[in-house]
């Protein structure tokens, strides 16, 4: 079974004969994103079980700025732009932009992350917590988790880089580059849904 | 001995280990043959103490009143026993078969992520003992293994939260599999072998993990909850904040039903293993099997409610479910179908594997009979959270499953230490474990329907259970002593040395027959090509014109390998960096529950053994 | 392998795959122009779901509008940018197996809360 080697002379990495010819990797990874729809569906299901449900405030209508979520929006979906071009560069064996778009992926991803904590640092301050109400419960582990992938996902990026820079990475890296691809740009797909689900969609005013 | 002729990448932070023999090997092996007989071995061990566990629960109910052990503790202790059998018995179990057989059932010298496949393991291991490190910090899980809110989520011991915990960590290893063993099913294939020439085991592993990966989602996002709930007061099955327990309900029942099946389909492909080699007829409308359990697999996911009729959901809720659940005995019965007329006009050979083949059939016909009562509501209503659940459960689960797992464990006994168990004490054995295993369950469905409740740490003489739950007891010691016959024959077989007299002591249908016993590391010499279905069987024997087997001179194993053996074929090497990243799981767990120092300890140990795992020469220098 | 060769005629159906024939997108590659493309489409979709939201259309229809357009951006970015439009089929199918049961399952039990009929 083959695994991706930085030895000049190995050529691409797709080289592993398998029944259908497709990689091993790549199936593996469709078959985990398949499976994490199941994991937000949950999440997601929770979050609109009880929208509206909360006894107390604050409520959503309270602390929600959706002009500064819809920036992190437009900053997340750029970063998917950035992670395409950064295969295109890759495919391209163009080893330096490659890792130029990468890192800006993960400059982005940071970026969102990082608004992320500074909305949540204000919600607090606002008097919601976990525990306050079942907005502040739903809320923080929905958007949580999925602030915890992009993460991941921007460790698994500037490993790329890193990898890249150290000539750890085969001549053609486009597959480990499209492999974080495909996690990075399912990660992206999940916020459209929470962006729409959890703070473009109305909220039912409080009983 | 395989050689590696790759050249080496360049190196990672440590030199990778190289040994495939001796005690350290067992650390650091990828082998799915050795990571095979390791989930056995563990799983063996968690049984033993799952069977003890039922013993006391056994032992406190034989009498009404007793106080062997108080309601606090029978509490620990149903709810370990469940756990166990469920997650750190039957599950690994299963895995351990999986692991061996399926790259040889499908001519593959491993699975698609060989170090995948150990971290695995090792997570697994991790996470049954955190979960009985409880007994030793405070209590063990007490909530059942289904650990209802907001009982769970409420109690004051810690029992509850090393049960999210810690399924949390098995759940990251079954994942895992999950996902290994569904692309090496689908994509390690040998030549030829087409998806409609894979024996009906692979076909039942293949359902079993897309089963997982879809459902362990779900109980991972419900204990992720409760876990919140219990440690940080969030507010998700709280009604007093607006929180609602029927939540909890659903997102456990939607994994919980498809886990059933998980549990039952290896079962249900190693009977179908089985029941052809002992006929010696090929089984009975192949097709059918797999398309039914097929079916199992996507209509197990329509059925959860089933366990909720009594939740009050209401009447369109129960009878849709109703009928889904019905209509679920189907498929079921297509297979059972087949089985019965695979054997009818075979020359039936009772060994031992076949005695627990056919006795698992008649077990779970039996609990798929009270099953079936189940699914219809009013029935249910007077059923539900009496031991005629109980009954019903252990029927299909250990009258199934398990004695499928035994019939599995003497059938290729064999090919994993080459030597057959012993076929007196085997037979014993069995009729031993049959007759208590219905002294114990049987009398179960007349407790149920008297009214005799579950979870319940006593019961009073003036409900008139007494006699059956005597006998009840009864049988469960008797059950304990057929699995000591079980390690005894164990124990004699081991110290007997008799070798196998050939490679294929059965006279089987499928490839892993067709190599050594046990297999060299590589599996197989040369890679085989696939024909047909039960391509070895057709390797051994051609029909005359009449019809009639006629063996094949020099068709079948594969010729005993030479000095030169294995020259060439380069196997992935041994690895310790699955253990290591397996490590930084219970830690993380230990740090939520004590100190957030251990959670960066852990975080750092699993970010270590990933970096080190990606980064690690792809052969040893 | 020349092995390879023989086998292709024996084995009928998947027997040896050839990854290098089945394994890479049989149609063009996007360009980079196009991905671009996307992104401004994407762009274009977001800010016309921030406007629907402060549009005070009535609820039903804002709600609709809302996930049309949110399922349009999902499936923009699933086919083009994860290239399940270029590639085999059988990722896709992996991939919705999963989405298609998450939608299905977590529908009914809303359905069972009677989250509709609040």
């Amino acid at each position: 079974m083959a695994e991706t080697a930085a030895h000049a002379a190995r050529p691409a990495h797709v080289e592993e004969h398998t029944s259908t010819g497709l990689p091993n990797t790549k199936l593996a990874m469709w078959l985990f994103l398949g499976s994490e729809c199941l994991l937000f569906g949950a999440l997601i299901t929770t979050y609109v079980l009880y929208r509206g449900a909360s006894q107390t405030g604050p409520y959503p209508s309270d602390v929600f700025d959706i002009p500064y979520t819809s920036v992190s929006s437009f900053v997340l979906l750029a970063s998917s732009v950035t992670m395409v071009l950064a295969l295109t560069a890759a495919e391209k064996h163009d080893h330096v932009r490659m890792r130029l778009w990468l890192l800006a992926t993960a400059f982005l991803g940071m970026t969102f992350v990082g608004g992320q904590v500074y909305e949540f640092t204000h919600f607090y301050r606002e008097g919601l917590s976990l525990s306050t109400n079942l907005f502040g419960t739903t809320f923080f582990v929905l958007t949580g988790f999925h602030g915890v992938h992009v993460t991941v996902g921007i460790l698994m990026l500037l490993s790329l880089v890193g990898m890249s820079s150290t000539n750890r990475l085969p001549d053609d890296p486009a597959f480990p580059v499209e492999m974080v691809g495909l996690y990075w740009h399912f990660v992206d797909v999940v916020w459209i849904v929470i962006f729409t689900v959890v703070y473009l969609i109305p909220n039912a005013p409080p009983k | 001995m395989a050689t590696a002729s790759v050249p080496a990448r360049r190196g990672g932070i440590v030199r990778r280990p190289t040994s495939t023999t001796g005690l350290r090997s067992w650390f650091t092996t990828i082998d799915h043959k050795k990571i095979g007989m390791l989930y056995g071995y563990t799983a063996f061990t968690f049984f033993i103490i799952g069977g003890l566990e039922a013993l006391v629960i056994r032992a406190q109910l034989a009498r009404p009143d007793q106080t062997l052990v108080n309601a606090a503790q029978y509490n620990q202790i149903f709810t370990m026993h469940g756990l166990t059998m469920i997650f750190l018995f039957v599950m690994p179990m299963s895995a351990a078969f999986f692991n061996y057989l399926i790259p040889l059932m499908i001519g593959a010298r491993d699975v698609a992520f060989p170090r995948l496949n150990a971290f695995s393991y090792w997570v697994f291991l991790a996470g049954g003992l955190f979960l009985y490190s409880s007994w030793f910090l405070g209590g063990a899980p007490n909530g059942g293994w289904f650990g209802y809110a907001p009982n769970a989520t409420t109690d004051p011991t810690p029992g509850m939260t090393f049960y999210a915990l810690g399924l949390l960590i098995t759940g990251i290893a079954s994942s895992a599999g999950a996902i290994n063993l569904a692309v090496t099913v689908v994509n390690m294939r040998a030549p030829g072998m087409t998806l409609f020439r894979m024996p009906v085991f692979v076909w039942m592993g293949l359902v079993v993990q897309f089963l997982l990966a879809f459902s362990l989602p779900i109980i991972t996002v419900a204990l992720f909850e409760m876990l919140f709930d219990r440690r940080w007061d969030t507010a998700f099955f709280d009604p007093t904040r607006g929180g609602d327990p029927i939540l909890w309900q659903h997102l456990f029942w939607l994994f919980g039903h498809p886990e059933v099946y998980i549990l039952i389909l290896p079962a249900f492909g190693i009977i179908s293993e089985i029941l052809p080699v002992f006929s010696r007829k090929p089984l009975f409308g192949y097709q059918f099997v797999v398309f039914s359990g097929i079916a199992i697999g996507f209509i197990g996911f329509g059925v959860w409610v089933h366990h909720m009729y009594a939740a009050g959901l209401g009447p369109v809720a129960n009878t849709a479910f109703g009928i889904s659940t019905a209509i679920i005995a189907i498929p079921t019965g297509v297979k059972i179908f087949n089985w019965m007329a695979t054997m009818a006009g075979g020359d039936l050979h009772f060994d031992t594997p076949m005695l627990y083949a056919v006795g698992a059939v008649a077990m779970f016909v039996i609990g798929g009979l009270s099953g079936v009562t189940h699914s219809v509501v009013p029935s249910d209503y007077q059923q539900t959270d009496t031991y005629y659940v109980v009954a019903h459960f252990h029927y299909v689960l250990f009258g199934g499953a398990v004695f499928g797992l035994f019939a599995g464990m003497y059938y290729w006994w064999p090919k994993v230490f080459a030597q057959k168990l012993g076929e007196g004490i085997g037979k014993v054995q069995f009729w031993l474990l049959i007759i208590g295993f219905n002294m114990t369950f049987g009398p179960m469905h007349i407790l149920g329907l008297e009214g005799m409740i579950r979870r319940e740490y006593t019961y009073p003489a003036a409900l008139g259970l007494t006699f059956w739950n005597e006998v009840s007891s009864a049988g469960a010691f008797l059950i304990a002593f057929s699995v000591l016959l079980f390690i005894v024959n164990v124990v004699r077989t081991r110290r007997r040395h008799r070798p196998l007299e050939t490679d294929d002591p059965w006279d089987a249908r499928t490839l892993e027959w067709m190599t050594a016993c046990p297999p060299e590391p590589y599996n197989f010499e040369t890679i085989p090509v696939v024909h047909s279905l039960d391509e070895f069987w057709h390797r051994k024997y051609a029909e005359d014109k009449e019809g009639r087997l006629v063996r094949v001179p020099a068709g079948a194993a594969e010729p005993a390998p030479g000095p030169a053996a294995g020259h060439g074929i380069h196997m992935p090497s041994p690895s310790f960096w699955p253990l290591v990243a397996a490590v930084g799981l219970p830690t993380i767990a230990y740090g939520v529950m004590y100190s957030w120092w251990l959670v960066g300890v852990g975080a750092l140990i699993l970010v270590v053994g990933f970096t080190g795992w990606a980064l690690e020469p792809s052969v040893a220098d | 392998m020349s092995e390879h060769d023989t086998f292709r005629e024996e084995i009928g159906e998947e027997g040896l795959a050839d990854p290098r024939e089945t394994g890479r997108p049989h149609r063009p590659h996007p360009s980079a122009k196009e991905y671009i493309r996307i992104g401004m489409i994407l762009a274009v979709l977001t800010s016309l779901e921030v406007w629907t939201s402060y549009s005070g259309l009535p609820h039903g229809l804002m709600i609709t509008f809302l996930w049309v357009m949110s399922a349009i951006k999902f499936s923009l970015v699933a086919l083009w940018f994860m290239h399940l439009r270029f590639d085999d089929p059988r990722y896709s199918r992996f991939f919705m197996l999963g989405l298609v049961g998450a939608c299905v399952l977590y529908l009914l039990v809303l359905l069972s809360f009677r989250v509709f009929a609040r």
